[in-house]
C-alpha cells in the first residue's frame, strides 16, 4: 500500500509546479489568473488575503477574499494549476487561526490583519510553455 | 477458477456454449459427465490485455483542466502463461499471470504449470479471448508501453466493493413510501408483479439482496499516461473496487473499429 502511495506521488509530481513560494494564510497575495476573453488569452490579477489554504498535494487551493465595490468576493484557485501564471506575495500577516473565516463577518478597518515584517519570497512566474 | 487441465469438450459442444456461458461450468456429454470443464475466459476481447492494481485516486492537469483519475499500479507479473488455439482448444485465447509469489503460495499443479511456460510462480491467471495469438508465446512478458499510448481506450473489469445485503432504495434507487400517517410501506419495494393471472412472478423482478462485490466492467476509459518508469497507468474516472484490487485491462471494444 506505501509503495502505491509513493508511485502516486511521483505521479503528480510530474504535473506540479516547481519552487512555488510558500503561500501562508493571512498573506496579501496577487495572482495572476490567465483568462480567455474573446478569443484571446490575456492575464488577469487578482489580488486579496489568503483565508484558506487546503494543503492537498498537487490539489492544493488557496481561497483568496477582497472587497470589490463594496461585496466580498472569494475565489478559490488550485495553484497547480496552469491559469495561475503568477503569484506574487505581498504582504505578511500575524493570524492565530489556520482559517480566516471570521473575517467574512467584518467590514472595513475590522478586517485589517496585525502585519508581520518578514522577508518575502519572490515573485513567482510561470515558464512560458 | 482457472481450469489447468485441457479443455476436453468437443469442438461441436464447445459451439453450443459461446460466449454467454462461457463462465459457467458445464458437463460436456454423459460419458464424461464426471469431468467438469471451466473455461476461465469470457467474451472475446479487442486484443491482450494486462493485470494492473488500483493504487488510488488523484487529479491531474491536462491542457487547462483538471482531471479525475486512477493509478493503476503495474506489479511484477503480466507473463504470458500459455497459449490456446482453435485447433486443439477449440479457440483462441491468451492465458496471462500476474503478481509473483513464492513457490509456497500456489499448488504444486500451478506451480508446474507454469513452469512449462517458464514463467516464475503468480497468484492471479486469466484467459484474453482473442481473434489470433500472433506474435505471442509462453514466458513472454507483456509491456506497457508497447501495448497502450496515451489517448487510447481501455475496457476495465474488476470487482466493485461490496454494500452487503441491501433493499431497493439503495440497490434500484425505488421511491419510499410516506414514514408517518399510518403508513405500512416506510422502505417496501411495493408490489411485484400481477395477481391471479399469470399467478407467478416474473423472473428478473427487482428486488433486496447483494449489491457490488461482483465483476463489473468499465467501457471506453482513457488512457491519460503510460509511465513504464514507475510502472503505472494512468486512467481517467473511477474504476471498480478500492486501492488494492486487481483489475484487468484490455483494449477497448468499439464497434465497428476492432469488433
Amino acid at each position: 500500500m506505501n509503495n502505491f502511495q509513493n508511485i502516486i506521488k511521483k505521479i503528480e509530481y510530474k504535473f506540479s509546479k516547481n519552487q512555488l513560494p510558500e503561500i501562508k494564510v493571512g498573506d496579501f497575495i496577487r495572482l495572476g489568473i490567465s483568462i480567455q476573453e474573446s478569443g484571446k488569452q490575456r492575464v488577469q490579477p487578482f489580488e486579496g488575503t489568503v483565508i484558506a489554504l487546503h494543503k492537498a498535494g498537487l490539489n492544493t487551493t488557496v481561497t483568496v477574499r477582497k472587497i470589490l465595490q463594496g461585496i466580498g468576493v472569494e475565489r478559490v484557485f488550485p495553484i497547480h494549476a496552469s491559469c495561475v501564471t503568477s503569484i506574487h506575495i505581498l504582504r505578511r500577516s500575524q493570524v492565530s487561526r489556520a482559517k480566516l473565516y471570521y473575517l467574512r463577518n467584518r467590514i472595513g478597518k475590522a478586517t485589517r490583519l496585525k502585519e508581520k515584517f518578514d522577508k518575502l519570497p519572490p515573485i513567482w512566474v510561470a515558464k512560458s510553455s | 477458477m482457472v481450469m489447468l487441465a485441457p479443455v476436453q469438450a468437443s469442438l461441436s459442444s464447445l459451439s453450443l456454449h459461446g460466449a454467454g456461458a462461457a463462465l459457467r461450468p458445464f458437463t460436456t456429454s454423459s460419458s464424461m459427465r464426471q469431468r467438469k470443464c471451466t473455461i476461465s475466459c469470457r467474451s472475446m476481447e479487442a486484443g491482450v490485455g494486462i493485470f494492473g492494481t488500483k493504487a488510488g485516486m488523484t487529479s491531474i492537469y491536462k491542457d487547462g483542466n483538471m482531471l479525475p483519475v486512477t493509478v493503476v499500479a503495474l506489479e511484477p507479473g503480466n507473463i504470458v502463461t500459455q497459449l490456446k488455439s482453435e485447433g486443439r482448444e477449440g479457440y483462441n485465447s491468451v492465458q496471462v499471470g500476474y503478481r509473483v509469489v513464492p513457490d509456497r503460495k500456489i499448488t504444486k499443479p500451478e506451480r508446474n504449470h507454469l513452469a512449462k511456460a517458464g514463467a516464475p510462480p503468480m497468484k492471479f491467471l486469466r484467459e484474453f479471448k482473442v481473434k489470433d495469438t500472433q506474435g505471442l508465446e509462453p514466458g513472454q512478458a507483456l509491456n506497457i508501453a508497447s501495448m497502450f499510448k496515451e489517448g487510447d481506450f481501455v475496457d476495465v473489469a474488476g470487482t466493485s466493493i461490496g454494500k452487503g445485503f441491501q433493499g431497493c432504495i439503495k440497490k434500484y434507487n425505488f421511491h419510499r413510501g410516506a414514514m408517518t400517517h399510518g403508513s405500512k410501506s416506510k422502505r417496501e419495494h411495493g408490489s411485484i408483479g400481477p395477481g391471479t393471472t399469470p399467478g407467478r412472478v416474473f423472473k428478473g423482478v427487482k428486488m433486496p439482496g447483494q449489491m457490488g462485490n461482483e465483476r463489473v466492467k468499465i467501457r471506453k476509459v482513457e488512457v491519460l499516461l503510460v509511465d513504464e518508469e514507475n510502472g503505472a497507468l494512468v486512467l481517467k474516472g473511477g474504476l471498480p473496487g478500492k486501492a488494492g484490487n486487481v483489475l484487468e485491462i484490455c483494449p477497448a471494444k468499439i464497434v465497428g473499429v476492432n469488433v
